[in-house]
């Protein structure tokens, strides 16, 4: 367990840099970093904290409290993807609406001189 | 284009995508039946000239920025239409396959029947053609799923020679499915408790090119499609004013 949980902790410190680099050098909006980083923190708490994950565990009926973590490291990751799918989704229909707005500008300049 | 103001304050949409061996002879034909009513080709980013020829041939070209699908290229005609005050709009795909000699009979169903949609249906006189089994089975399967839901009938859900009045260019406009749109429109319209009223039409073969449609993407179709219509049927109404709002 003290290997996986090591590991663990590795991949979240690696995660928060990315991030921070990320949005440092501007390939990631700091709005959209907040949820990997609270991935991170949270991943890192728990990793860190093997009292808190025993207690997760034995609250969610586990007897391994390493499972615990792959599940709620699941179950983080899964709300990150969903945030980022409602935020796709909403920018393509922006994106939509944008280049009908743009051909229709467009057609009606072209009228207009025509 | 000018604003809507012809005798029929009718205009004809005809989405193209790469359709330049078919495109000039579709707005003719169309002319030639409708002389008096603007067309308006709707080119989805085409990369083979589609919108030259259809300008040569006379129509007014609607050029998108890049390729948006079916849906996106149908609604950017019917926000057009409609902020330019047509009273209807009759699509007719620029493959060929709509054979133009129907408009009149989709206006006019439109004009005195009062329905805010009307279809051209290949199969309401039983002269329909499947072009797959697959395809027949999708098209008898969201018969039987759209009959609850609309609250009466569809022999051809699928058709894409379709009439729209004012009404309902104004709820496109917000909002219309981007794939595959005709079945999941339907299901929009319903949910204004709008009207829609089917024509008995012939559909023509191709007149260049063949149709992309095979056995498996018309099985992902039923899918994607049965998805959009519970979708529909269940969308929540904040989200629709928040599109609207965008417009």
């Amino acid at each position: 367990m003290e290997r996986l949980l090591n590991v663990t902790t590795a991949l979240s410190i690696l995660l928060v840099a990315m991030v921070l680099f990320s949005v440092r050098r501007s390939h990631i909006r700091v709005e959209y970093s907040v949820s990997w980083l609270a991935a991170a923190v949270i991943l890192l708490v728990l990793s860190r904290s093997s009292s808190a994950l025993t207690w997760i565990a034995h609250q969610l009926g586990l007897a391994d409290p390493p499972l615990a973590l792959m599940l709620l490291v699941f179950c983080v990751f899964v709300i990150v993807l969903y945030r980022l799918s409602v935020v796709i989704s909403d920018l393509k229909d922006a994106n939509i609406a944008m280049a009908q707005r743009l051909a229709i500008v467009e057609f009606q300049l072209q009228n207009r001189n025509a | 284009m000018k604003p809507a103001g012809g005798p029929h304050q009718l205009l004809i949409l005809i989405p193209a995508f790469n359709e330049i061996g078919a495109i000039a002879g579709v707005i003719h034909e169309v002319r030639g039946v409708m002389p008096e009513a603007p067309i308006l080709v709707v080119d989805d980013a085409s990369t083979d000239g589609t919108d030259q020829s259809a300008r040569l041939a006379g129509a007014y070209v609607l050029r998108l920025p890049y390729h948006l699908g079916l849906g996106g290229v149908v609604q950017a005609g019917y926000k057009l239409a409609y902020e330019l005050g047509y009273e209807y709009v009759i699509r007719v795909d620029g493959d060929g396959q709509h054979d133009p000699r129907y408009i009149p009979a989709l206006l006019a169903t439109l004009r005195e029947t009062g329905c805010h949609m009307v279809i051209g249906s290949r199969f309401q006189d039983g002269n329909g053609d499947y072009t797959n089994s697959v395809r027949a089975l999708g098209i008898w399967f969201f018969r039987l799923v759209l009959r609850p839901i609309l609250g009466k009938p569809v022999h051809d859900p699928t058709s894409g020679y379709v009439g729209v009045n004012r009404q309902a260019l104004q709820v496109f406009t917000g909002s219309f499915p981007l794939e595959y749109p005709e079945i999941e429109a339907l299901v929009v319209l319903q949910r204004k408790r709008f009207q829609f009223q089917e024509v008995p039409v012939r559909m023509l073969p191709r007149k260049t090119g063949r149709s992309t449609i095979t056995a498996v993407k018309s099985l992902y179709y039923i899918f994607h499609v049965l998805l959009g219509v519970f979708i529909n049927v269940l969308k929540f109404e904040g989200r629709r004013s928040k599109d609207s709002a965008r417009k």
